[in-house]
């Protein structure tokens, strides 16, 4: 469930005359960017970018980049990009400057099969590099193996499940916990080739025969080292996002870790998925409102951006 | 001549002439069912229109397709009838193949290749490296859609030992497709890739994880600017320190940076007569695989090296309508 809310008649030319009055004159009226793009859909957005160029012959992400600045540019930039487009940058950035590599198994395993090749063909576009290449170049050893297979996964997508295999498979990973080899060739094949409804029954296999899930086993009997926390996220990714993202959210409220780009990062991906159910389980599980805690960590015109993709209208 | 003698040296003539004949039509019908292919009109104006006199000498004579049985009769061997069986098929499994759609028809190569066939990881190596990123990425759809399984997911469960690391990533691979190239990484992973040839007794080169990720991940532009640099870094020819390494190594270079001479040897390979069953199919392969795309440059690739021209080959080698039918594909526009 999108949280976005988009008015029912949208003229995009009308959208680019105003962003452009928004832009002349001293200073810059933020309130319009954000009345604007916070309420239009990616479609909607890439039509805007179109017209706004067709009047003005002017790029109008570029010209946005020069009128505003600091973390309310950087959502703002992330927002107006295609999806894919949007994906293919933070992958970028993770990868040469922040090395926040679980964005990159978040986009790996979030994704549609469909979405994840859309990306890696954006990726070509913008990088003039394929995203593996750039995987493989910036990542050695186990956390390449992992990072590797996901990023290059073209899963099958269908609702067909072998139990047999599933409780097999669960085996082996079991095994490999058991036996501290988390980073063996077996484990890696599983989670990056097996479809995730596949997975699913896999990681459902392995709760029934031993009583906990993967993850807190994983948490609890092997070393710590980033290997092993990008392995428990991307199974976490496949198999509960929702919970997946809300508690990426807390965290990221708490200041626990060092994900910056947390916050506008979930907020922009999901705010057109499934930030609703995002926003549901959070309010559940902290009694609090997301919108408030995104009120109370973030301030001026990010946050009013932030708030308007969770749903505010004004 | 007296009348008499005279008679029997016309009937003489008469029987030499016709046992000539036999003797022709028997070569013919020998040819017929050797090579690639079944020459079907002749067995038919041959073997449809034989009396049993006929036939019998032919099943006499044909002693590679009979045996002479204990009981007094000549009997098919068994194995001969298989072969011929997959003879008599091979127009209809090209035919098949080439009204295919391309996607749907690497598809089933590779399922084919892994499931059917034991160790037949060349066509998967074919069909991973050779193919476009939109072509290869086709035939990963269409996997899903003949086979409810990802691509990369059968692969890995099929194949085992250090080829399972480097298929695996051959067929996810999406390449990019620009020409840009940055000559420094080309210039130092041909040092990698060097270094690791020259270990190659005590390490095999496609276990080394820096060999598989500059094949499986660098854009075929940036893999040929590679080559070039190779020959500054080590002083020899890639294609010569490869001949010597691990022979996947050898075709997975090839397929990348020549295809063309690739393809030709597969297809000489599979047209000479000591070939088995799994090499002939590849001249099925390549020329309905490759008929869209460069047939012309794999002609003229194998003319410069065998010195005569493949369509000639063919003609040579091939019979009935699969001949025709490769002919055709091969001599198009």
């Amino acid at each position: 469930m999108a949280t976005l809310v988009v008015p029912q008649n949208v003229s995009v030319v009308e959208d680019a005359e105003n962003l452009r009055k928004a832009f002349e004159g001293w200073g810059t009226n933020e309130k319009v960017i954000i009345s604007v793009l916070a309420h239009r859909n990616a479609a909607q957005r890439k039509q805007i970018r179109l017209a706004y160029w067709d009047l003005y012959q002017e790029d109008l992400v570029k010209r946005l980049e020069s009128e505003i600045k600091g973390d309310f540019e950087r959502a703002v930039y992330r927002w107006i990009l295609d999806p894919e487009d949007r994906d293919a940058v933070l992958a970028n950035v993770a990868l040469k400057k922040s090395s926040d590599y679980h964005v990159i198994v978040e986009i790996a395993c979030v994704r549609s099969s469909e979405e994840l090749l859309a990306v890696r063909r954006a990726y070509h576009a913008r990088y003039k590099h394929s995203l593996e290449e750039d995987v493989a170049v910036h990542t050695t050893g186990d956390i390449r193996k992992l990072l590797l297979g996901l990023v290059t996964a073209f899963r099958y997508e269908g609702a067909e499940v072998n139990s047999r295999l599933a409780k097999s498979e669960a085996d082996i990973l079991h095994d490999a916990i058991k036996d501290k080899k988390i980073n063996h060739d077996e484990v890696i094949r599983i989670l990056t080739t097996r479809s995730k409804t596949q997975l699913m029954a896999t990681f459902n296999s392995f709760k029934d025969s031993q009583g906990t899930s993967i993850t807190k086993v994983l948490l609890g009997e092997t070393a710590d080292n980033e290997y092993k926390r990008l392995l428990r996220i991307a199974i976490r990714c496949i198999n509960e996002p929702i919970k997946y993202y809300e508690k990426v959210l807390r965290n990221a409220f708490k200041k626990f870790g060092n994900d910056e780009d947390a916050i506008t990062r979930v907020i922009v991906t999901r705010a057109e998925k499934d930030l609703q159910l995002i926003k549901e389980l959070y309010y559940s599980r902290n009694s609090v409102p997301l919108d408030q805690a995104v009120a109370k960590e973030t301030s001026g015109d990010y946050k009013d951006f932030l708030l308007a993709l969770l749903g505010k209208q004004d | 001549m007296r009348e008499s003698q005279h008679h029997i040296f016309l009937l003489a003539a008469k029987h030499k002439k016709e046992d000539m004949a036999h003797l022709q039509e028997l070569e013919a019908l020998t040819k017929a069912l050797s090579g690639l292919g079944i020459d079907e009109k002749s067995l038919i104006s041959i073997l449809g229109k034989s009396d049993p006199a006929r036939r019998t000498t032919f099943r006499q004579r044909s002693t590679h397709f009979f045996i002479e049985d204990e009981r007094s009769f000549e009997r098919w061997d068994d194995h001969r009838i298989n072969l011929l069986r997959l003879e008599f098929v091979r127009f209809e499994n090209a035919l098949v193949l080439w009204a295919m759609h391309p996607w749907e028809r690497d598809a089933r190569l590779v399922h084919e290749a892994l499931t059917l066939v034991p160790q037949s990881y060349r066509v998967i190596l074919e069909i991973a490296c050779t193919r476009s990123s939109e072509e290869l990425l086709g035939a990963r759809k269409a996997y899903h859609s003949l086979y409810d399984h990802s691509i990369e997911e059968d692969v890995a469960i099929h194949v085992t030992g250090s080829e399972r690391k480097l298929l695996v990533a051959l067929v996810s691979a999406y390449r990019y497709e620009g020409p840009k190239v940055s000559e420094d990484a080309a210039k130092s992973e041909a040092k990698l890739i060097a270094k690791a040839i020259k270990n190659g007794d005590k390490k095999n080169p496609i276990d080394d994880d820096e060999v598989i990720r500059i094949l499986t991940t660098r854009s075929k532009p940036h893999l040929k600017a590679i080559y070039k640099h190779y020959k500054e870094v080590s002083g020899k020819n890639i294609n010569e320190d490869i001949e010597a390494a691990d022979f996947i190594l050898k075709e997975t270079a090839e397929c990348l940076c020549n295809p063309h001479a690739y393809f030709s040897k597969v297809v000489d390979e599979a047209i000479r007569n000591d070939a088995d069953h799994n090499t002939k199919k590849a001249l099925t392969r390549v020329i309905v695989t490759r008929a869209d795309v460069d047939l012309k440059e794999i002609k003229e690739e194998y003319n410069s090296l065998y010195g005569v021209p493949l369509t000639q080959k063919i003609d040579d080698n091939a019979n009935g309508n699969y001949k025709d039918l490769l002919l055709a594909l091969m001599t198009r526009d």
